[in-house]
């Protein structure tokens, strides 16, 4: 299956992507693709780059080198002359259109109620008449349980509902590719199960694919087509979940999962 | 000493003068907002030129006194050609000075929006003009309408030095009456009186649409 994923035409391309802060090297010379409709898992210890790696492809950061393609157009850049330059504001904008993100800390807007916080964007950024984007904003947040909370605002629910709105809000936009950014790191142990199994059922509808950074390695042996493990900006190594949890190649990813293990409890036998 | 009759005999010439007030209090603070607000956009431009520019007109508002400019406006620009009638002198004047100060209000107001709005609102495609007027301005305003409306309040109880170019308004009324009746009594303590009212039926208002707003 991993195989077959790969040889399609895929519909993010990272290219020798590098990304630094001054002196330090978050992300170095990363290729990775991902194929349309798969479900790439990436995990590794914090600061191992893999959130930059989502918010490169989002737009919220620029990569120092390197290209990325999304459906085949680069993302960040424009071809002039056979030369690569700085793509500008309307190319990224066009771009976007293709990619949504759900973020660790939700990022609701707290202004707008619940039903107003998922039909903004249809509206205002994709045109739609306004009663079918309070269509499809019900019927998303009906599917992440939340369709009696329409007229609520942020403050008044859990993190558990909050990140459910926030992954309504991403999907109601049809991007081919969505991004999920440690999105149950901010939530207490009780709510984490929730929001899971939403992103749990939209990974099994298919069609759309998903970059989930994650540190809950069940949910990410259970949702991945394949499991990236990063570690000092470089990934170091792929390959399926059963690879990945079951056989660890680099001594690095073996103590992550050992550490891990003894981290949350698990197989602790001493 | 104190004489009703006579206060009342003068109230409705102060208070057709303090209509002019009331205009010019509004006027200015309205200037103000649309300045300041441009202001702060300038200070947080890209081009270093701009944002340094900005910041300097900030600067040299803040550090001279309205009287100062309001001569410059009322008695400095018709050398330049531009006469301006005291209202709108006085109106450009009171704008243009708090302008400087309510950029930095709207800057402290822009500051505290987290920075994961603008990141959701890029990750939604937002416009970078919609990502100002739907997502971070609602949200930035908000927390400073009681500095806002302090503001107005401050304005308004400013407006006595418009006299200085010849603006009639209520305390220069006040003083008009007192010199030619030489009762200053009634005519001074009925301004401060409606100075204090109107301050007073404002910063009620702006509390009542505070709390409204900060219900949720």
């Amino acid at each position: 299956m991993n195989n077959t994923r790969q040889t399609a035409d895929p519909i993010v391309r990272y290219r020798s992507i590098s990304k630094t802060f001054g002196d330090l090297t978050i992300l170095h010379e990363i290729d990775l693709d991902i194929a349309p409709a798969e479900k790439v898992a990436v995990i590794g210890p914090s600061g191992s780059g893999k959130t930059t790696l989502a918010r490169l492809l989002m737009t919220l950061e620029e990569p120092t080198s390197g290209t990325i393609e999304v459906n085949g157009e680069l993302l960040w850049h424009k071809r002039v002359n056979g030369r690569l330059v700085r793509a500008d504001e309307r190319h990224l904008h066009k771009m976007r259109g293709n990619i949504g993100m759900v973020f660790q800390h939700f990022n609701l807007f707290p202004h707008m109620n619940i039903l107003r916080n998922v039909t903004e964007a249809p509206i205002h950024v994709l045109g739609l008449p306004r009663e079918e984007a309070v269509e499809r904003a019900v019927t998303m947040l009906e599917k992440v349980g939340l369709g009696d909370k329409l007229e609520a605002y942020p403050s008044h629910l859990s993190g558990g509902q909050k990140q459910r709105v926030a992954i309504a809000r991403a999907l109601v936009m049809r991007p081919s590719v969505m991004l999920f950014d440690e999105v149950t790191s901010a939530l207490d142990p009780e709510l984490v199960g929730e929001v899971l199994a939403v992103i749990k059922e939209i990974a099994r509808e298919g069609e759309m694919a998903m970059m989930l950074i994650t540190h809950e390695m069940d949910f990410a042996r259970d949702v991945a087509d394949r499991v990236i493990f990063t570690d000092g900006g470089t990934i170091v190594e792929e390959g399926s979940p059963e690879q990945i949890f079951h056989d660890p190649q680099s001594p690095r990813l073996q103590a992550f999962l050992s550490r891990f293990r003894a981290g949350s409890g698990k197989e602790v036998m001493r | 000493m104190w004489s009703w009759p006579f206060a009342w005999q003068i109230a409705p010439e102060l208070l057709r003068a303090v209509q002019t007030t009331i205009a010019a209090t509004l006027a200015g603070f309205a200037l103000a907002l649309v300045g300041g607000l441009l202001l702060a956009f300038a200070r947080r431009a890209k081009p270093r030129g701009v944002s340094l520019a900005a910041a300097g007109v900030i600067e040299f508002v803040r550090s001279t006194p309205l009287l100062v400019q309001l001569y410059v406006l009322f008695y400095g620009l018709p050398s330049a050609g531009i006469s301006l009638p005291p209202f709108a002198a006085g109106v450009l004047g009171l704008g243009i000075h708090y302008s400087a100060y309510l950029a930095e209000v709207y800057r402290s107001g822009i500051e505290s929006v987290p920075r994961g709005q603008w990141e959701a609102a890029t990750a939604l495609n937002f416009s970078r003009r919609q990502t100002w007027t739907r997502i971070i301005l609602p949200q930035a305003i908000r927390p400073i309408i009681p500095v806002l409306g302090n503001y107005l309040i401050v304005m308004f109880k400013e407006t006595p030095v418009l006299s200085a170019i010849t603006l009639v308004e209520m305390l220069m009324t006040a003083k008009m009456i007192g010199s030619a009746s030489f009762r200053y009594l009634e005519a001074f303590t009925l301004a401060g009186m409606l100075f204090f009212l109107l301050s007073y039926a404002s910063s009620l208002l702006i509390r009542r649409l505070e709390s409204k707003l900060t219900q949720r």
